[in-house]
């Protein structure tokens, strides 16, 4: 796991009180730093396209955009609360059972996510099936917990929190997007390509309804984004 | 010198600093395919020797034109036979190359825009190796595919299969098959089954035009086909795959110029063969009783071992490790066959596979030559 060296600063951070959101030292609620949180997963530090985290329900649930759209809705209210919380107990949690902690949070707000869905939205539940349970175990989630939620303040930890799920969300709903369109011809349920270009011999593309097209299309999601972004080209 | 005098009088607008600087790998492309590039590399040991990439590219292009050359005349002749009036060979070949000239077209007119585009922004020479793919492809497809398939396919081939790995030389799976297998999984109805194989079947009534290998998937006898139409290859199939016999003569062209394994070929040519006899003895259903002999020729087994399989980028480069390579994809070959119904013919997806493993093959291969020379340089210590 390429997780970043956010510094713990566990001496610093005791002198706070614990449940405000600003500190002692207070900056502005979106000062730079913190509009940084926000807007660094979406691109130079993505999780999925940099950090390569959460790859599996990337290619699992990307087959449509609307298991897609209520996946990343569902992982920004996990990732949010669960940052929240862990950051509210960082200084009680013993270093030990740090893990065990984690799990135990985002198990209880990943069933709540589980039993909404099931009683608002029973179809999509069903689609998604095993994958909203399987948000216990996506890396993006724990990863941010232990690099940055352990060591930052609650209001930083909701931002990094937001901004992860959005930058993990943005991928999913782009391949679901490609996938669904060139792969069924629909969006969101609603047939997009007119039938007269069905008429002149256009046919839907099998593959993109195959996991190793998601893979692919996440691979050239990374192309495109490294060969754009300057900070992102590996020295060697 | 003619040709050379203009030529250096158009090079001038491409040179560095000049104008059109961006698109001299164009430029170069064109160049090269006329004269022999006259630079020679400057560091490292090098070998004299008077072929190069464009040489090797075009030596592999003569070899296939036996092949294509029945693939057109077969297509036209699978066509007309369907027909009730009597037709002659023009006839047939008229109606081939009417279907096969434009998927070629096709097929190297995306092919080669999109290497020039990526050759020009990443500013290297245009790599002569679409030469063969771009014909490689249009002769393993069915007849009827849509031509903005062939083209689909083939730009998948070429961003994904090459360009993304580096261009010629970079990629891990052979391009052709790329793009066979991409359009094997995107557009299942046009690449399997029994409509596609001959030419407008959906047209003429009656037409049974599957191929061997899918009757016997389907649990039919190939009766109607002796064994000598299947070797000469008047039956259906991939455009240019029918034909064993055309397809010798390719292979007998590549082992005598060097340019394709014999290695490869002769294990591809063994591991298939014994694994068709130990099915034959098995011999529980059509497939595996169909004889070992004919699982050699019908199919594109043996034009995938001849052109696909001995594809240098992509095969084993030891010499060990291209006998365990070539036999590795006979076996699979008819493994696949055998037992996947819904895959009759293996050929292509044993190749992609093996081309994965090919590295982890030659890396064996080395290491355990590096242990036998470690272990003579021991022994020879202790007798000293």
């Amino acid at each position: 796991m390429r997780l970043r060296n956010y510094k713990i600063n566990k001496k610093k951070s005791k002198n706070k009180p614990l449940f405000l959101f600003i500190g002692k030292n207070s900056e502005p609620l979106f000062s730079k730093k913190n509009k940084k949180l926000l807007s660094d997963p979406l691109d130079d530090n993505n999780p999925i396209t940099v950090q390569v985290l959460g790859i599996c329900s990337a290619l699992a649930i990307t087959v449509q955009l609307k298991p897609a759209i209520v996946m990343t809705m569902s992982v920004i209210f996990v990732m949010a609360c669960s940052n929240v919380i862990i950051s509210i107990l960082r200084n009680l949690i013993p270093n030990r059972i740090r893990i065990i902690v984690f799990l135990v949070v985002i198990s209880s707000l990943v069933a709540l996510v589980d039993q909404f869905l099931k009683a608002y939205a029973y179809d999509v539940s069903k689609e998604l099936s095993i994958f909203i349970g399987l948000i216990v175990t996506n890396c993006i989630v724990m990863g941010r917990l232990e690099a940055f939620a352990l060591g930052n303040d609650v209001w930083k930890s909701f931002l990094d929190g937001i901004g992860n799920a959005f930058g993990y969300g943005v991928i999913l709903i782009l391949v679901a997007f490609f996938r669904e369109l060139l792969g069924s011809g629909n969006l969101m349920g609603f047939q997009v390509i007119p039938d007269f270009i069905y008429d002149m011999g256009y046919e839907n593309n099998g593959l993109m309804l195959l996991s190793p097209m998601a893979l692919i299309t996440v691979g050239i999601i990374i192309w495109i984004q490294r060969s754009r972004n300057n900070k992102l080209i590996e020295e060697g | 010198m003619k040709i050379r005098n203009i030529l250096d009088e158009l090079k001038k607008p491409f040179e560095k600093g000049q104008k059109l600087e961006k698109l001299y790998p164009a430029f170069d492309a064109f160049e090269t395919f006329l004269f022999v590039p006259n630079h020679t590399s400057k560091t490292g040991a090098h070998i004299r020797d008077a072929i190069d990439l464009k040489r090797v590219m075009i030596t592999v292009i003569i070899a296939l034109l036996p092949a294509l050359f029945y693939g057109i005349y077969n297509t036209g002749y699978q066509y007309l036979v369907q027909l009730p009036e009597s037709f002659t060979t023009v006839d047939a070949i008229i109606h081939g190359s009417y279907k096969i000239i434009p998927m070629i077209a096709v097929s190297y007119i995306v092919g080669l825009s999109i290497e020039f585009l990526f050759a020009i922004l990443r500013g290297h020479q245009v790599n002569e190796g679409y030469l063969v793919t771009g014909l490689l492809i249009p002769m393993i497809m069915p007849v009827d595919i849509p031509l903005w398939m062939v083209g689909v396919s083939v730009a998948f081939a070429v961003v994904i299969g090459k360009e993304a790995f580096g261009g010629t030389g970079m990629n891990i799976l052979n391009p052709a098959l790329t793009a066979r297998a991409f359009a094997f999984f995107a557009y299942p109805t046009y690449m399997s089954g029994n409509q596609v194989w001959v030419s407008e079947a959906s047209n003429v009534d009656g037409v049974s035009g599957e191929t061997i290998l899918g009757m016997l998937a389907a649990g039919n006898s190939p009766g109607q086909y002796s064994v000598m139409e299947m070797f000469v290859g008047s039956i259906p199939g991939s455009i240019a795959e029918t034909s064993t016999l055309m397809v010798l003569i390719g292979a007998i062209i590549l082992i005598y110029t060097g340019i394709g394994s014999w290695r490869i070929m002769l294990g591809g040519i063994i591991g298939a063969a014994i694994t068709g006899i130990l099915f034959n003895l098995w011999g529980a259903n059509a497939l595996m009783s169909f004889n070992w002999m004919n699982h050699l020729i019908v199919g594109g087994f043996a034009f995938g071992i001849v052109f696909m399989a001995t594809d240098p980028v992509s095969a084993s480069q030891t010499v060990k490790g291209k006998w365990i390579y070539g036999i590795l994809v006979g076996i699979l070959c008819i493994l696949i066959r055998v037992f996947n119904p819904a895959y009759p013919e293996g050929v292509m997806l044993a190749i992609l596979l093996m081309n994965v493993f090919a590295p982890t093959i030659d890396h064996y291969v080395i290491e355990s030559n590096v242990k036998k020379r470690e272990k003579r340089l021991i022994n020879q210590l202790k007798t000293a």
